[in-house]
């Protein structure tokens, strides 16, 4: 069953906050990406993870200086990917 | 029986945070694990109700969450926030929820189980993360999982309490957040792993009057849900496994406790002498030096008994001389006591683990035991006999052999405790220089044969538990037998009387050691017989003295008399107790139904 996608958004950021993506920066970030109804993947080193898992996100161990390629799909992908980056840009509002 | 002698017997020393003694069954707590039941479900019709209750747990846990995270709020505590926030996305992490979900739906297994599975899942992948910080957070997972599993055990609790009444809670530690949750009705005493005497479990246990052992550092490695246990709280000590000789002890160290009232102790320090001036020197009978404060207190002049088999039981290799006389020697430099009777080795050889290859005894009440395994095992056996020569030097003692059922076994026994000493001199040690060597009057040919022992020995001390459990061919620990365990026997009295009678006529003291020695009904018997010594349980002394204070020798003869006078042994016993509640009708009262 193939299932028609409205969006599909593909960026690729470094992480700058100085302990990475830790407890608190994948809670805030899972926080953000419950918000939206598009599905939301990480990928790193050839594995992805679902951006609304906090556990998945942890398992990444993503450290500081670290690339990450974000993958949304859905109708509200844009504005999701939007805030996103703006969190991870923002140093997920520590430092 | 055979599977009991299996369980290794364990004596831990924790710090005592409340008085008492109790004897229950282990429950492991642990506030993941074992108040799991883990299942299959009996068939697939009843998935989703598996997972219904997954989900409702998963609910109740994010609810309690929010609340918590609500009162910090309160409190204005900002830096523990995120971390309920973690809590609260791992409890809705869908991947978790979805992999919970799937055991369960294609193991068929309870949910409990299928958390346990995805726990072990995550477990896996986070240690496989190079960053400590990161591979820690299963720490997080494993909270959650916990608060999880609680609100799933929380709907059958009963499950988790089915091992009964008189539950011992084991554990590391408690924190409020456990005890608020136990089921407190069946819970009968604690022994923890850390802690000390501020911590909760010693308030809880102080508050409720339960007994209570913490600071054991490792009884949950040594104990399972289910192994019978004993907390004594007065001395610190917890037993896990005991065998039945030690067992039955506690239970009468129990009972006493929970009778032993202060009005009691005043009488602890005073002589046990009778109005018409008879006096009767009063023991304690110990196992472990930690009972010494308390046995202090209660009034012991002496230790009449001290069991050495404890030296014995704990270890995976024998006891040193070092070993025995560290112990023996903080018995007998304590303060206040006339002298110590060291008790050498009673039990069987299957209590070593390097001779359990030995072939398992049918009967080993009356197997290769006590004085007969020593003499057997003579290397091990000077062990003992030179520790208690050494510790001699610091302090008046006594030894006692146990078992003796002849003269052949006394005289083997002195030589080799005369090669010791000899051994100790040659090596210019310091040692006691004299002993008294006493035979335990146990078993019936040695009564009937005192006249011959008493010219081997400086003492006699009759052990009634083993004589009367000898006299009258019953197991003890054979329940359906235990109506024909009677002490007031006339047999045990003639054998008794004998044996005093025989040692007096050589001029040689005579104790009592074993429980008749401690209890009140028999006391006035037991000055009629003309006992030099009596010596208990130290939480029975302060009564029994109260009792011989009160009375006279006089009495205590004619009572004797009559009583001997009797053909059956139910006559004997209704006769005594009737005399001692007329005699002493607010001691007895009340407990002879």
């Amino acid at each position: 069953m193939e299932r028609i996608i409205e969006l599909i958004e593909i960026k690729t950021l470094k992480l700058k906050n100085k302990l990475g993506m830790h407890a608190r920066a994948a809670a805030a970030f899972v926080k953000i990406a419950q918000q939206f109804k598009a599905d939301i993947f990480i990928e790193r080193k050839g594995q992805t993870v679902n951006g609304k898992s906090i556990l998945g996100i942890l398992t990444l161990a993503c450290p500081n200086g670290g690339m990450l390629t974000l993958k949304v799909e859905g109708e509200d992908a844009l504005a999701a990917l939007e805030q996103l980056e703006k969190l991870i840009e923002n140093k997920f509002g520590e430092d | 029986m055979s599977a009991e002698q299996g369980k290794k017997t364990f004596v831990l020393k924790g710090i005592g945070v409340s008085p008492g003694v109790v004897i229950g069954k282990v429950y492991r707590f642990d506030p993941l694990d074992v108040q799991l039941s883990f299942y299959k479900l009996e068939d697939l019709t009843l998935i989703p109700k598996e997972i219904a209750r997954f989900k409702n747990a998963l609910k109740q846990s994010e609810l309690e969450l929010l609340k918590i995270q609500e009162n910090l709020k309160k409190t204005k505590v900002t830096e523990p926030l995120y971390i309920i926030d973690v809590h609260i996305l791992i409890l809705q992490d869908k991947k978790f929820i979805s992999r919970t979900i799937k055991y369960i739906r294609r193991l068929g297994v309870n949910a409990e189980w299928a958390l346990r599975m995805t726990l072990d899942h995550y477990k896996q992948i986070f240690e496989g993360v190079q960053d400590v910080y990161i591979s820690g957070r299963i720490s997080d997972v494993q909270y959650v999982s916990q608060r999880i599993l609680r609100n799933l055990s929380g709907e059958k609790k009963e499950v988790v309490w089915a091992i009964g009444d008189g539950v011992i809670v084991v554990t590391h530690d408690l924190s409020p957040a456990d005890t608020a949750q136990m089921k407190m009705d069946k819970v009968v005493g604690f022994a923890t792993d850390s802690g000390g005497r501020t911590s909760h479990t010693a308030i809880v246990a102080r508050s409720m009057e339960l007994p209570a052992v913490v600071g054991l550092d490792n009884i949950t490695r040594n104990a399972r849900t289910g192994d019978e246990i004993i907390v004594d709280g007065t001395s610190g000590l917890v037993v896990v496994n005991p065998y039945p000789d030690m067992l039955k002890r506690y239970e009468e160290k129990r009972l006493l406790y929970s009778v032993s009232k202060e009005e009691y102790l005043k009488y602890a320090k005073l002589p046990a002498v009778t109005t018409d001036d008879y006096k009767v020197q009063i023991g304690g009978n110990i196992e472990f030096v930690e009972e010494m404060p308390s046995a202090i207190t209660h009034g012991v002049e002496y230790i009449g008994l001290y069991r050495t088999e404890f030296i014995y039981i704990n270890r995976e290799e024998l006891p040193t001389e070092d070993d025995h006389f560290k112990n023996y020697s903080q018995v007998v430099t304590t303060k206040g006591l006339l002298w110590s009777t060291i008790r050498t080795f009673d039990l069987g050889g299957d209590k070593f683990l390097s001779n359990q290859k030995q072939a398992k005894e049918l009967n080993p009440q009356l197997g290769l035991r006590a004085i007969r395994f020593c003499l057997k095992e003579v290397e091990l056996f000077k062990t003992q006999l030179r520790a208690i020569w050494r510790v001699g030097a610091l302090g008046k003692v006594k030894i006692l052999f146990p078992m003796i059922s002849g003269v052949e076994e006394i005289r083997e026994a002195k030589k080799l405790l005369e090669e010791a000493k000899n051994e100790l001199l040659a090596e210019g040690v310091k040692i006691a220089s004299e002993m008294e060597i006493g035979a335990m009057i146990e078993v019936p040919t040695a009564a009937i044969i005192a006249d011959k022992l008493a010219r081997e020995v400086d003492f006699f001390s009759i052990g009634t538990n083993d004589l009367i459990q000898y006299s009258l061919a019953i197991d003890r620990a054979n329940e359906r037998l235990t109506y024909l365990y009677e002490p007031l026997h006339p047999a045990v009295l003639r054998l008794i009387k004998k044996v005093v009678d025989v040692a007096h006529d050589a001029k040689i003291r005579v104790a009592m050691c074993g429980e008749m020695a401690g209890d009140p009904l028999c006391s006035l018997i037991l000055l009629g017989l003309e006992l030099d010594e009596l010596s208990m349980n130290h939480l029975a002394i302060p009564r029994v003295k109260k009792i011989i204070r009160e009375s006279t020798l006089q009495e205590s003869k004619l009572l004797l008399k009559k009583a001997m006078s009797f053909n059956t042994a139910a006559e004997v016993r209704a006769y005594v107790q009737e005399y001692m509640l007329e005699r002493f009708p607010s001691e007895f009262q009340k407990e002879e139904d």
